[in-house]
């Protein structure tokens, strides 16, 4: 049908035949797709599928697992380990919404006042990363000890009281308690939260800040109605950057909590490191982390309405 | 309409602007200035970049904190007040509508924020005025510039501000659109009868449209008046040399009567109206607008009473409409002459001709600035 087309087109001589040439065009793409997709294919999906299938299988590592459909997995991947998913949970909202409140002055003050100094600004926010994870959230253990200044003046200010009687802080304690592994979870997020902020705040013509300043706005008034609405991209991809992988930390739990904030990541790793038949529940319970992650980030994005804004 | 309304906006309310003055460091580039604008006028303030006309209106819009001086609209103080809290409105360089809305909300924005319950109506009479009606619903980046120029000014326009104010508002535009919306600004201009400020670097642009024109340079105001008047009568050789093309010509005041002044330059006496004259004794320099000289072949056939000197043409542009000499005197100097297309024989580079002007089109400059003052500025924001 298109031969006819391209006979008409009268093809220069230099060329291949057209046959060839469109094989060759349409294979293209695929070549240079070729290494991202083994990649994905032999370390996303291969290790889901396993994981999923895992999830269904019984067994143990002495008599091997098998492919049982036992979906009551997921309930023992569930009933005993409620509070984890609930740490899980508590923990990474408290962290998103706390990077929010923490980075998004810091980044608005760095995309409108940093003036010349804004890479250096934006350097500093980045450096502390390249130290390493686990040696940052160690060295929260020095800065929240008993008897460190801040633990001090907290207990002198009686800050620690109230906070304990909120369940945030255990007595006169910081480390080893929900406010410590917080504390470690948003330190250790907030420049995931900033740069996306920066970037989106960055972009704003400072113009028409004025424009709205010109038409009756108030400052604050010109934040809520031009500011943050145009920032919403990077509210959204900080707060998925900080999310996403504040659900499935827990570093910081295991460094800075106590035996009462357990999250769901510490269970499954003590259930396929510690247990000889804890495969299938772990399987069962990761796969319920990236269903419920999946579900309510799509939730979020759904809500947000991104697509108006990019 | 009630005398004073919610933004303290007064009827006849003049914008003045007192000592207004702002530095940045040692820079001065609004210096000490004195204007009243009258309420319902177009008014222009012209100059080239940096001659301060740009932060004079954002001191007016409020954007700007003045660093010494005054602002008042009617008897009202202005200086100090926030700019959401001054019956003023801007239409900004680059348009600045909001990208995230729409632009029905963009052009209801201001009503909005003003509490304003029903804006319906307003905004659609407001794009209707601009013609644009039927673009409520889409964003500001799917319009080409012209449209989007028109929404920001019925943006701004929808306040009824007191005093609107119009930064080059029509720079990113091309040729023939900014003619257009040259026509059209001055259109909505007369319909709604507000004061508008209009910035611009372009002379053309600041003839067409405004009433009153203020040359600005170097944070003053070099002179003030009505196109006409600062085209024929120039004030210095900034302004005749900005506004327009001048022959300037450098000369000594020969006899000077209540009428006439004689001037004697390059060997040769010229006379004009001592009312077009600002200075009647010493030197002078002698300007005569391009359009206003005519050539001759032999001094023959120059008709009597007029300002005659003898060159040689350097230059012949023939544009059509017109053609542009170049004629070369002997003192080195280059006059520049526009002749009407009539009919009459082209002179061809290296002819010996007589240039000459009616004595009551020339004017007299004080003799002791820079004669090249606002020429090569001129050059800069035509390009």
């Amino acid at each position: 049908m298109s031969t006819s087309l391209l006979d008409k087109a009268d093809p220069p001589a230099q060329q291949a035949p057209p046959e060839e040439r469109r094989q060759r065009r349409n294979l293209t793409p695929w070549v240079l797709l070729l290494p991202g997709l083994l990649w994905l294919v032999l370390f996303f999906l291969v290790p889901i599928l396993t994981s999923v299938s895992a999830s269904v299988q019984t067994g143990n590592f002495d008599d091997g697992f098998k492919l049982t459909w036992h979906w009551a997995n997921f309930v023992d991947a569930v009933k005993p380990y409620w509070r984890q998913y609930l740490h899980s949970g508590i923990f990474s909202v408290a962290t998103t919404v706390l990077c929010l409140a923490l980075g998004y002055p810091v980044a608005y003050f760095i995309a409108f006042k940093g003036g010349k100094w804004k890479s250096l600004l934006m350097a500093l926010v980045i450096v502390p990363s390249f130290t390493s994870f686990l040696i940052r959230t160690i060295a929260w253990k020095t800065i929240l000890a008993d008897n460190g200044s801040v633990v001090r003046v907290l207990n002198d200010l009686h800050i620690l009281t109230v906070t304990s009687k909120l369940g945030i802080t255990v007595g006169t304690h910081v480390l080893a308690s929900p406010g410590a592994v917080v504390c470690g979870m948003v330190y250790n997020f907030l420049p995931f939260m900033i740069l996306p902020l920066y970037t989106s705040l960055e972009k704003i013509d400072p113009r028409l800040l004025e424009a709205g300043n010109d038409l009756y706005c108030s400052t604050f008034q010109t934040w809520r109605r031009i500011t943050l609405p145009l920032s919403m991209p990077g509210v959204i991809g900080g707060t998925l950057l900080t999310f996403i992988p504040a659900v499935g930390d827990y570093v910081n739990a295991q460094l800075l909590g106590n035996a009462s904030t357990g999250v769901v990541g510490q269970s499954i790793e003590n259930l396929f490191l510690r247990k000889t038949d804890g495969y299938p529940v772990g399987s069962a319970m990761s796969v319920i982390m990236m269903v419920g992650t999946l579900v309510l980030v799509m939730m979020y994005i759904r809500k947000a309405g991104t697509e108006d804004l990019i | 309409m009630s005398s004073t309304d919610v933004l303290g906006r007064t009827e006849g309310g003049d914008l003045r602007l007192a000592g207004l003055t702002k530095r940045f460091g040692a820079f001065t580039a609004v210096d000490s200035l004195d204007l009243t604008i009258p309420q319902g006028s177009f008014f222009a303030l012209l100059g080239a970049s940096g001659c301060g006309k740009t932060t004079t209106l954002r001191m007016v819009s409020g954007l700007e904190d003045p660093t010494a001086g005054q602002i008042f609209l009617g008897d009202q103080d202005v200086t100090d007040a926030k700019p959401y809290r001054r019956p003023v409105n801007t239409v900004f360089q680059n348009y600045a509508l909001f990208p995230h809305l729409d632009i029905f909300e963009n052009v209801a924005f201001g009503l909005r924020r003003r509490g304003f319950k029903s804006v319906k109506p307003q905004v659609e009479t407001m794009l209707e005025l601009v013609e644009l009606g039927h673009l409520a619903k889409r964003k500001p980046t799917q319009l080409s510039g012209g449209q989007q120029q028109r929404i920001a000014l019925a943006r701004a326009l929808i306040n009824q501000p007191q005093v609107l104010l119009l930064d080059e508002p029509l720079g990113a535009l091309d040729l023939k659109l900014r003619r257009q919306m040259q026509i059209e600004l001055k259109r909505i201009q007369t319909e709604v009868g507000l004061t508008f400020v209009h910035v611009t670097h372009d002379q053309e642009e600041a003839m067409t449209m405004a009433d009153t024109i203020a040359v600005m340079n170097q944070g003053r105001i070099e002179q003030l008046g009505s196109p006409a008047e600062l085209y024929e009568n120039p004030a210095t050789t900034f302004v005749a040399n900005f506004l327009g093309q001048s022959n300037l010509i450098p000369g000594t005041v020969e006899t000077a009567t209540d009428d006439v002044v004689t001037v004697s330059a390059y060997g040769r006496r010229l006379t004009l109206d001592a009312g077009r004259c600002r200075s009647v004794s010493g030197k002078v320099i002698l300007g005569v607008r391009p359009e206003k000289v005519q050539l001759a072949a032999a001094e023959a056939d120059v008709p009597s009473g007029r300002n005659v000197l003898s060159g040689t043409v350097s230059d012949t542009s023939f544009i059509g409409v017109s053609t542009q000499y170049l004629v070369k005197l002997p003192s080195g100097e280059e006059l520049s002459v526009f002749e009407q297309n009539t009919g009459r024989e082209i002179q061809r580079p290296g002819a010996e001709v007589f240039v000459y002007w009616d004595p009551s089109q020339g004017f007299g400059l004080d003799g002791d600035q820079d004669i090249e003052a606002g020429a090569a500025l001129d050059e800069e924001g035509a390009a």
